[in-house]
């Protein structure tokens, strides 16, 4: 197996992620967005991982970022939640307040 | 590595990969949420299965548990919670899509452009599956600080969630 | 795949293509739900709207389990074809193993050995798990049952389900569903064991909850769910103890760790105890069986399937597969009281009084169900192992029969209603078949001699006798009175005595077929009534074509058929094990018991048959049956004891305690469920509020403390002057940058990402160029 295939695959599902946190307009559909790029990430780990001596370092990072995606998804949502409670909308581009 | 080994590989990888894409691609173009969800079960469960051809076996069955088991119910619980209809919405996307495309498409050019030209046709070493002993070896001794922080992580994740989807 | 020689005078066991290849059958189900989903809408009436292909899988499924039926006797037959003269002391070995047969009551039995195919299914840190078959005469028998259920009541739900909106998903879930089964069936491991015990658990989700626009029948699947959820924790715990007791999953290794023992009976004993659990959950036994009757929620073939072959006998099928576990485990030899039978006793008497009191008829054979799964736990708890296991086998017949019966009813007499009281009443003269096979079912049921549930359940119940646990031979004989009773009174209620409601043509409008006649109800329990209406109903929105019918008719011969041919097999069923007619009707025992005695199965003795006994029993069951028919004609239609509940306060508190089931349902809901969730939520508002608000609050004060001492000693002196002179350079660059900050995140996350490329691509030029 080449290096490559793996880290090409990582960078088009990046991209894709990249896009869809870009484009979406509900939270919930940004945060699958964001779970995207995470795995990608965690492809390149693992890939590298091999690459460089078949290590578990990069095992061992996969898994804590798995880990904390899930804790990102749980907090994630609940602020979504909160924010449709306030707003009876998840659609992030009413969401500016942050306007300067 | 043989060449007979080898293509059974590739063309796995090679399938996976394909409906990885598509899958991710649905993923962020669907106007049914659950739909898309549905997308991203597909999408986690072919990670996986890069994972078992990178030889990491323990985070490819901790990717089906957690993110195809857990997270996904998450979500579906999220997309109930927070639609009253489960069905087509106009209105999942964003008037201007031409700018995250733009974004979207940079990357992946540049990106695409710097791995071919670092690693154009380096070969991965033959894959000797990373035993689970291993692993926890390292978690709990090399790398048991991040462990902690990870565990800290959580704890705050579950309080934080918690206190937020709260009703007061 | 067999090492035994020929020549040197060992038994070679026969197989063939069917038990070689037993896997297929899980995988046809579970490839046609991929193409009922997938194709099922799309290619609309041409495939029945996926219906087809759910049904064509099943036939194929079913043709390939009559074939391993049949190459499996022939294997039986093959190993004892030469028992007698050279049988003894003679060495059998095949699949590597050999053995000196065991003498067993004086006659040789020959060591035959399940065919097992595994697949290696993934690997990790050194353990493989695999995926196979595991064809053996308990396998075998239990995918041919689920096998020809699973394909009439498809057929059946063709015409009964039609128009529904959700048509093709129905179909696509109850192939799921069988796929999960058969999978379970055939497990070769614990670990493919539990994948299909799972399948079915998440599509008994799906098709009980099938109409879950109503919120009654959304509750009922999500309570089937956790419920059975409560007890799968059992099953991984299990699981987990026998993998680390056996070191292995196969289903064949544990059984040989838990017969052989090496570990102590305390570590068997406590596996045991976890497996339990899980029995009684997916079973519906005491104290689980709640969610059982409100299952009936989902569409009639959907109880059919679940409550006769699949689903419910799950539980069962896992103590009679992990048989040696269970009898090491709660010493059965011994004949003391043991868990196993306790809570079998138990379920029999409890179901056998709620069914009493139900109005749904479906309700009833739910209880019905609950009671005769208690017979089977009871059974194997008793060492009865064969009686228990043919009685799944006979069940499965008159209890589909009987679900699809009155699914029947509902569907072409009583107007989706199953309230017996209310829409039932002199149905038999109307519906000719259905009401044959119903009766005919009915008395397989209550076990009467020439049908099937009599070579079975009186088996249990003597067997029990036999073994040591005369307690509970009672126990099981006031089962079966309240069994003929209940179902007496059931009869009574449908078919005789005058019509009412739906069924005499009262049928305007079915949530008013109810209240149409309160004249006409003879019932003394008429305030209860009420809070049984959200289940009583069938109704599907788009049932187009069917209300035009002007009052109760026979079924088209979609239900009808199946009904025939599940009634046909509870008539002959039973004449595979008929022990009344001596040694030679023993098929089922010398077909289905494992042989392979004290290796992978322990030793049962079997009680002699004599007909004082069964007289007995038959005896208990007839004046039930006349005390039932009775007491309902007197009660129903003479008035007779009309009101004893209202007026008699005792009557009155037995029949509420019993409407009310026990207040189980209560218990579990508003005090367990409520008492652990609501401190869970407590305590996390308790750490909000005092720990973090506390270290929110000292941080703050400390940052603000801090802020001072800078502000005093280090801003007001020194920066001061800078930052005046770079805040006229930020304001005057901030005005001329402001139209891009519209306050919306994802605007400047395509900054972010936008300069991060434009930024990457500058490098690599630089690089380049350089």
């Amino acid at each position: 197996m080449l290096i490559n295939e793996f880290l090409l695959l990582g960078a088009a599902l990046f991209c894709i992620g990249v896009y869809g946190v870009l484009a979406r307009r509900n939270g919930v559909m940004v945060l699958m967005s964001i779970e995207l790029i995470l795995n990608s990430v965690n492809i390149n780990l693992l890939a590298f991982n091999l690459k460089h001596g078949g290590d578990v370092i990069g095992n061992v990072f996969a898994l804590y970022v798995i880990a904390v995606a899930a804790a990102e998804v749980g907090v994630g949502l609940a602020i979504v939640l909160l924010i449709y409670r306030n707003r009876r909308s998840i659609a992030l581009d009413e969401l500016s307040q942050m306007k300067g | 590595m043989l060449l007979a080994n080898a293509v059974p590989q590739h063309i796995a990888f090679g399938l996976i990969a394909a409906v990885m894409i598509v899958g991710a691609l649905r993923v962020v173009t669907s106007n049914n949420m659950v739909r898309a969800a549905l997308w991203l079960v597909v999408v986690l469960s072919g990670a996986a299965a890069q994972y078992i051809l990178l030889a990491a076996e323990f985070v490819a069955v901790t990717q089906v548990l957690v993110y195809v088991g857990a997270v996904m119910v998450l979500f579906l619980f999220g997309t109930m919670l927070t639609r009253g209809q489960i069905g087509h919405e106009r209105d999942l996307n964003n008037k201007h899509r031409i700018i995250p495309g733009v974004v979207a498409l940079m990357l992946a050019g540049i990106l695409g452009y710097v791995l071919i030209d670092a690693y154009h046709a380096s070969k991965l070493p033959d894959a000797v599956p990373v035993s689970t002993d291993k692993i926890s070896d390292s978690i709990f001794s090399t790398y048991l600080l991040p462990f902690w922080a990870l565990s800290i992580v959580l704890t705050a994740a579950v309080v934080g969630a918690i206190v937020l989807a709260r009703k007061d | 795949m067999f090492l035994a020689a020929e020549g040197t005078g060992e038994v070679v066991l026969k197989s063939g293509w069917f038990l070689e290849h037993a896997y297929i059958i899980p995988v046809i189900p579970a490839i046609a739900f991929v193409l009922i989903m997938l194709f099922g809408k799309k290619l609309g009436w041409v495939v029945g709207h996926g219906s087809y292909f759910g049904i064509a899988s099943m036939a194929a499924s079913f043709v390939l389990s009559a074939g391993c039926v049949i190459q499996w006797i022939q294997r039986v037959n093959s190993a004892t074809s030469g028992e007698g003269e050279s049988a003894l002391g003679r060495t059998i070995s095949a699949v590597g193993r050999s053995l000196v047969p065991m003498a067993e009551g004086g006659e040789t039995k020959a060591y035959i050995s399940p065919v097992i195919k595994t697949f290696a299914w993934w690997q990790s840190g050194g353990t493989t798990f695999g995926i196979g078959s595991h064809a053996d005469g308990l396998a075998i028998m239990l995918i041919f049952v689920v096998t020809l259920i699973s394909t009439l009541v498809q057929i059946y739900s063709l015409e009964y389900v039609r128009g529904d909106r959700r048509f093709t998903h129905f179909f696509g879930a109850l192939t799921l569903f069988s796929a999960g089964m058969l999978a379970m069936v055939l497990a070769e491991n614990t670990i493919q064991l539990i994948l299909g015990w799972e399948i079915m658990g998440l599509c008994s989700f799906m098709l009980i909850g099938h109409w879950w626009e109503e919120r009654a029948n959304s509750e009922a699947a999500l309570k089937a769910f956790w419920t059975v959820r409560v007890g799968d924790i059992g099953l991984l715990v299990g699981v987990t103890m026998m993998y680390f007791g056996a070191k292995s999953f196969s289903i064949d290794a544990i059984n040989e760790w838990a017969l052989t023992n090496p570990t102590g009976t305390r570590v068997v004993f406590w596996t045991a105890m976890a497996l339990l659990a899980a029995v009684i959950g997916k079973s519906g036994q005491f104290p689980l069986h709640t969610w059982l009757p409100d299952a009936m929620a989902g569409p009639t073939p959907v109880s059919s399937l679940l409550h006769s072959s699949t689903m419910v006998v799950a539980g069962v099928f896992l103590v009679a597969r992990l048989y040696p576990v269970f009898w090491v485990g709660f010493s059965i030899a011994d004949g003391g009281i043991n868990p196993l039978v306790l809570i079998g006793g138990i379920t029999i008497l409890i179901s056998g009084l709620l069914a009493l009191v139900q109005v749904d008829i479906k309700k009833v054979l739910a209880y019905s169900t609950v009671g005769q799964l208690g017979y089977m736990i009871m059974g194997l708890g008793a060492g009865a192992w064969t009686p228990a296991v043919f009685h799944i086998f006979t069940h499965a017949f008159f209890k589909a029969c009987l679900f699809l019966g009155a699914g029947s009813i509902s569907h072409s007499a009583s107007h989706h209603s199953f309230d017996m009281k209310k829409d039932m009443g002199g149905l038999w003269r109307k519906m000719p078949w259905t009401f044959a096979t119903f009766l005919i079912s009915t008395i397989a049921l209550i076990g009467l001699p020439p049908f099937a549930g009599f070579f079975s359940k009186d088996e249990i119940i003597d067997n029990a006798g036999h073994n040591g646990y005369q307690a509970f031979m009672v126990i099981g004989l006031i089962g079966a009175f309240l069994t003929a009773a209940y179902m007496s009174r059931t009869m009574y209620l449908t078919f005789f005595g005058t019509a009412r409601g739906a069924s005499a043509g009262l049928h305007a409008d079915p949530h008013d077929a109810h209240g149409a006649a309160p004249t006409m109800e003879p019932i003394e329990e008429y305030e209860a009534d009420d809070a049984a209406h959200g289940h009583a109903h069938d109704t599907h929105g788009a049932h187009g074509g069917h209300d035009a019918h002007a009052g109760p008719h026979e079924s088209p011969w979609l239900i009808v058929g199946p009904l025939v041919v599940l009634a046909f097999g509870a008539v002959f069923a039973g004449y595979l094990n008929a022990a009344p007619f001596g040694e030679k009707w023993l098929r089922f025992e010398k077909w289905a018991e494992p042989s392979a005695v004290g290796k992978t199965f322990p030793e049962l003795s079997h009680a002699e048959f004599l007909w004082s006994k069964a007289s007995i029993s038959i005896g208990i069951v007839l004046a039930a049956v006349v005390i039932g028919l009775g007491l309902s004609k007197m009660v129903y239609e003479r008035k007779f004891l009309f009101g004893l509940t209202r007026r008699n306060p005792v009557a009155g508190f037995v029949y509420r305690f019993l409407w009310n089931k026990y207040y189980l349902d209560w218990l579990y809901e508003k005090v367990i469920a409520r008492g652990v969730a609501y401190p869970i939520a407590r305590a996390a508002y308790w750490i909000n509020q005092n720990v973090l608000d506390g270290v929110v609050n000292g941080a703050g004060k400390f940052s603000v403390g801090s802020g001072r001492w800078v502000y005093k000693w280090i801003d007001q002196r020194g920066v001061d002057g800078i930052v005046n002179g770079s805040g006229m350079t930020a304001k005057g660059a901030g005005s001329a940058l402001r139209g891009t900050e519209s306050g919306r995140i994802q605007q400047y996350a395509s900054l972010l990402f936008g300069a991060t490329a434009v930024a990457a691509i500058a490098l690599v030029l630089y690089v380049q160029a350089k």
